[in-house]
């Protein structure tokens, strides 16, 4: 007995392997493969990439709960394995959707893409396994920083500045987070990373906070979403709705369960999302929104900081990360096959592409919360807590956000993009087909898990932080939610011509750096223009003087030397610009992303020796 | 391929297909009246006792929705899809 614990305990016993002084955390397992992913030769390249990902879901696993990974620098304990209930149920779903999200890509020819991709995963897995605050921070910061890639690497000239944009609110988001912890550390001595006082907030709370909701997308920090999300890769975009956000409720769960602002946050972002789906034209950003809209359901829920209202959070978490990937791997199928994700440029496509039509209408039943998808079992959980909670307002809102999350996710996607009018072009309508046999496979896998964690809920239950008592499947409840749907669908077919996609943009609160990022340049640049034609017009007055050669002179001087040194300047500046935006669609991105895993695994190496 | 030929199917039937789902509805609003059928016993407010609370609720809401979203679009919110480029 003992020796076959031991043969499978490479990857299971953490009792033995942690008496020796080492314990394997999941993230290793996928940063050492996203490094090495690069180097695999191209016909073994597609083992690996299944490989990888099913090694670490097979050591999230086979994990025990306690605390692991504590290593000492300078004066603090960090903490890399923190194994708890909550831990772990964030941790299966996100390896669960790594196998899945790879699985999805397993086609995509550059490897450095499914590098990125991991190293992601990586920075989540790390970011739910910490104990303290400074290896939250480090994954977070790692999250971040190889995210963007996946938006980078779809190479369009609009990806490119999505990304810088994504990177630069996150970057904000990082410094408001470290600003906190270092004002918490300096407060209370302690870098553990445990509940907050939400009853007394104090500013580092606060600022952890803010840190924490800019990751969840909470208004009026959620604009990089939809704009990121809709200008990433086909797959880039699976892996982004999954990790970052969800990372976020974690974290916000384990620090501020039962904070009453997070309830009237929760359900403006449920309806932020409903609101903003109703006018978006781009399918991938229309789920997008309907990121925000869920996640208002969770923060809601943690704010509640019920039990129930925990484990509700945590399941819809998890059943979330699911049908959000399916509804995502459904979008991004027609993206990838007719390069189009606009409804204005779809319509009709159940003539060629019916099976990817089926599957993400599973993902869109789910996120509805029919009866037998997996939504229905998570997300009543919620609304149950809240009603419980003598919280009416909040419980009547949320329902009322359900029937638009059917109406935009359930209905108008599968509609406009599936049936409607047809609104492809010859090219479009000639390139649409079944995508690849992995990506079907992918979306077959994830369809079938959101119906099996609706039909048998102990499979979620039972991996839930607290003992659930609380039975979806009721006769009240579930004639509650089919008469809320089914009515909503009818309002959807009688309002079919209010609903048509228009092709328009929303303003939403990402005009403020979008156009105050010009403001900026607008600054900098008069100036410097003012500089210029003032010295002229200086030049012109004193020319006007009878001494003409000196006045010939300074002209010379000026347009000699004042403008070429202030045009030169400019030219210089344009031209590296471009040589760099030449240059980030090929190598230098690759290089980036691998230079970033490397530093990655450096890092770890070098806190783990010392 | 099955599933195709399966929505052509429901295609040409339109029209039975909808009279079927209409029936649904008006199903489900005699079945939420009934107690035999709906324990209203889970519910948590005195409202929801009405039979069709919710179907009038869900069709309400779809239709507040649309109508809101729209108005705040149209007041200014929606702008042409080149806006941001130079």
């Amino acid at each position: 007995m003992s020796d076959l614990s031991a043969i499978f305990g490479l990857l299971n016993a953490d009792l033995s392997v942690a008496a020796l002084g080492f314990w394997l955390h999941p993230a290793v397992i996928l940063l050492v493969g996203a490094v090495l992913l690069p180097l695999v030769p191209a016909r073994l390249r597609q083992v690996w990439m299944v490989l990888v990902p099913v090694l670490t879901f097979a050591r999230i696993l086979g994990m025990s709960k306690a605390t692991f990974g504590e290593v000492q620098f300078l004066q603090f304990t960090l903490t890399f394995g923190r194994v708890d209930a909550l831990s772990l149920v964030f941790a299966y779903i996100m390896g669960l959707m790594c196998i899945l999200g790879t699985l999805y890509g397993l086609h995509v020819k550059r490897a450095v893409e499914t590098t990125a991709a991991w190293i992601y995963v990586a920075g989540s897995l790390g970011a739910i396994f910490a104990g303290d605050l400074i290896t939250l921070f480090l994954f977070w910061e790692v999250m971040a920083l190889s995210s963007v890639f996946l938006i980078w690497f779809r190479g369009r000239e609009e990806s490119l500045a999505a990304g810088y944009r994504y990177l630069l609110v996150h970057m904000a988001g990082g410094v408001a987070l470290l600003a906190g912890i270092m004002l918490h550390y300096r407060a209370t001595g302690s870098m553990a990373f445990v509940g907050f006082d939400v009853a007394h907030p104090s500013t580092a709370s606060y600022l952890i906070m803010v840190g924490f909701l800019l990751n969840a997308a909470v208004p009026p920090f959620h604009a990089w979403l939809p704009d990121a999300y809709g200008e990433a890769t086909f797959n880039g975009s699976v892996f982004l709705c999954a990790f970052t956000t969800k990372t976020a409720v974690y974290a916000l769960i384990r620090g501020f369960a039962g904070m009453e602002i997070l309830v009237v946050l929760g359900v403006i972002m449920a309806l932020y999302g409903v609101v903003y789906a109703v006018l978006e034209n781009d399918s991938r950003r229309l789920l997008a929104y309907h990121i925000v809209s869920q996640v208002g359901y969770m923060v809601a829920g943690v704010g509640l900081g019920t039990e129930l209202a925990i484990n509700g959070a945590c399941a819809h978490a998890f059943a979330h990360i699911l049908y959000k990937g399916l509804l995502f791997m459904g979008c991004g199928s027609v993206l990838f096959m007719t390069g189009k994700s606009k409804f204005t440029e779809l319509g009709g496509l159940y003539q060629k592409m019916p099976w990817t039509f089926l599957f993400t209408l599973v993902g869109g039943l789910s996120i509805s919360a029919f009866p037998l998808f997996s939504g229905f079992v998570s997300k009543s959980m919620i609304v149950q807590a809240g009603f419980e909670d003598h919280k009416l307002w909040m419980a009547f809102l949320l329902m009322l956000a359900s029937a638009g999350t059917f109406l935009h996710t359930g209905l108008k996607v599968p509609y406009f993009i599936w049936f409607g009018k047809n609104h492809c072009s010859k090219e479009t309508w000639e390139r649409a087909a079944e995508p690849t046999w992995n990506m079907m496979a992918a979306m077959a896998l994830t369809a079938f898990l959101c119906i099996f964690i609706g039909c048998y809920t102990p499979y979620l239950y039972q991996m839930l932080p607290f003992p659930v008592e609380y039975h979806p499947y009721t006769s009240y409840h579930v004639s509650e939610t089919l008469q809320i749907l089914l009515f909503t669908a009818l309002g959807f077919f009688l309002l079919l011509k209010k609903l048509t996609p228009e092709a328009k943009i929303s303003f939403d609160l990402d005009w403020i750096y979008r156009k105050g990022g010009r403001a900026f340049l607008w600054l900098a640049k008069k100036p410097v223009q003012m500089l210029d034609t003032g010295v002229g017009e200086l030049y012109r007055v004193a020319g006007l003087i009878p001494l003409m050669v000196s006045a010939r002179l300074s002209a010379v001087f000026d347009n000699r030397v004042i403008d070429g040194a202030v045009d030169g300047l400019a030219s210089t500046i344009r031209s590296l610009g471009n040589r760099l935006r030449g240059a980030q669609r090929g190598a230098l991105q690759e290089n980036l992303t691998m230079a970033f895993g490397v530093a990655a695994v450096l890092v770890l190496l070098f806190v783990w020796m010392f | 391929m099955n599933l195709l030929r399966f929505i052509e199917f429901l295609r040409r039937h339109l029209k039975t297909v909808v009279r079927l789902s209409l029936a649904v509805l008006a199903l489900l609003v005699v079945a939420d009246a009934v107690p035999a059928l709906v324990d209203k016993h889970h519910a948590h407010t005195k409202l929801e006792h009405l039979p069709g609370f919710w179907a009038a609720f869900g069709f309400v809401a779809c239709v507040v929705i649309v109508m809101v979203s729209k108005a705040f679009g149209h007041a200014g919110i929606m702008t042409r899809e080149d806006y941001y480029d130079e």
